[in-house]
């Protein structure tokens, strides 16, 4: 038995992963939705995982329990748009919380029917179902809807807007795919809290970044997007009228006060902030270098065809959106200020 | 004084993201008065926030464009306290470039 194939038994052992196997001519992706696919895990739900030539997909879950995280349904469903309906098997589904997924609209979104029954409206669901979105109108459209499917206070909406809107919008323009974004949120009421997950099968993050910079590597290339004023589309100081290098930087920033989880991935790389410890008190620095940041990274996870992004956010720290918008302008300033003066000529004193 | 007035409400809804909105109003609007030498007045009106990458798209081109002298003609009306800091945001890193 192969090396790789071995590791695929031990990490289904495990109980979270995506694994492929040739079938005849066939090159079979399995998707296994586990009891704990949080971002937290994301680096073990990623093990095995190589989507990038599959062109069947086989979904399996838990024996008792499906508990993913919004992000896991947004990749399956970006998957799933490459591949075609006909290509994917839903396997029998035991687990007792499989309901979940039909709540999510993942057999809708794959053109599956759904074995079970769910009503349309249930007042006990805070979640976002999967969605797809591939015009600004539609973005917008969504925008406007989705803060009373999450049941949020107006005082708690402007974040998830924020978030949601730059990051859809980088997807419109910037992935070029026609599929556009797949978006899936829940709200967990007892950390109060929203997962959100946004994913496409385009063309990934390197490509639109080597359009004016040069990235050896996805890894690289993700680094380059959260750094601000890096956009893919000019080398220009100030960027152009539409774009300037910001988005990601302030996402990952926002995400960086308030203790949340994000993720970063596309093509080989993965890029994770990890949650700073709760007995840090105080206003975290926040640095322009992604490197400084706490995290995990690594170019070598399985080639995903597209843009990953997860970020779960905490309710409780964002009352005071504004004051940390105006956190992150001062360390974005900073930084364009700093490789601005790093490009001044230098005086040569003989 | 020659003053136009742009809402953002009418064409980019209760919280603003779409930057073709932003572009087509910077576009067809904002940067034609102000070669006019008009005043532009951008009222956020029931507004309650907007993206960095639509204020980006609404105003860095008339920064650009006119330089920092282009704020003796905007005015930003009406704006909650969100759109004050996106504003703030777009208007000092224009100004470092």
């Amino acid at each position: 038995m192969p090396i790789y194939a071995l590791q695929n038994i031990i990490v289904l052992c495990r109980a979270r992963f995506v694994v492929n196997t040739l079938d005849g001519n066939a090159i079979i992706m399995k998707v296994f939705l586990s009891y704990s696919d949080y971002l937290r895990n994301f680096e073990v739900f990623l093990r095995a995982f190589d989507p990038s030539e599959s062109n069947k997909l086989i979904i399996l879950t838990h024996d008792k329990w499906v508990n993913v995280h919004p992000v896991v349904l947004a990749i399956i469903a970006a998957l799933g748009s490459k591949i075609g309906s006909e290509n994917i098997t839903i396997e029998k589904i035991t687990a007792t919380s499989g309901h979940y997924l039909s709540r999510m609209g993942l057999f809708k979104m794959l053109g599956k029917k759904s074995p079970y029954s769910i009503k349309e409206h249930e007042p006990a669901g805070r979640f976002i179902p999967i969605t797809q979105i591939k015009s600004p109108e539609e973005q917008s459209q969504f925008v406007t809807e989705m803060i009373p499917l999450l049941h949020l206070k107006p005082n708690q909406a402007d974040s998830i807007k924020y978030i949601v809107g730059e990051l859809v919008r980088n997807v419109l323009e910037h992935a070029r795919t026609k599929d556009g974004a797949f978006v899936a949120a829940q709200y967990y009421h007892h950390t109060n809290m929203v997962r959100l997950g946004i994913c496409d099968a385009g063309v990934g993050i390197r490509k639109t970044i080597n359009y004016s910079w040069h990235a050896p590597t996805d890894l690289d290339a993700i680094k380059l997007a959260l750094t601000p004023g890096i956009t893919g589309t000019t080398r220009r100081e100030g960027g152009t009228g539409e774009n300037v290098g910001a988005g990601l930087f302030f996402i990952k920033s926002m995400a960086m006060v308030a203790r949340d989880y994000f993720v970063l991935y596309s093509g080989t790389g993965l890029y994770k902030l990890i949650k700073r410890d709760k007995r840090t008190k105080g206003f975290p620095r926040l640095h322009a270098d992604p490197q400084d940041d706490k995290h995990s990274d690594t170019n070598d996870a399985p080639k995903f065809p597209g843009t990953v992004v997860g970020i779960d956010i905490s309710l409780d720290q964002t009352s005071e959106f504004r004051v940390l918008l105006a956190a992150i302008r001062d360390v974005f300033i900073k930084a364009v200020r700093e490789r601005k003066k790093a490009r001044y000529k230098k005086p040569i004193f003989i | 004084m020659d003053t136009i007035t742009v809402s953002i409400k009418e064409k980019a809804g209760s919280f603003a993201e779409n930057k073709d909105v932003a572009r087509e109003l910077r576009i067809k609007h904002i940067i034609p008065a102000l070669k006019k030498n008009k005043t532009v007045v951008i009222d956020f009106s029931d507004v309650t926030g907007a993206t960095q990458s639509f204020m980006h798209a609404l105003i860095s081109d008339t920064i650009r464009k006119f330089g920092e002298e282009v704020f003796d003609k905007l005015r930003f009306k009406n704006c909650s306290p969100l759109v004050k800091e996106v504003v703030t945001i777009v208007a000092e890193y224009m100004q470092e470039f």
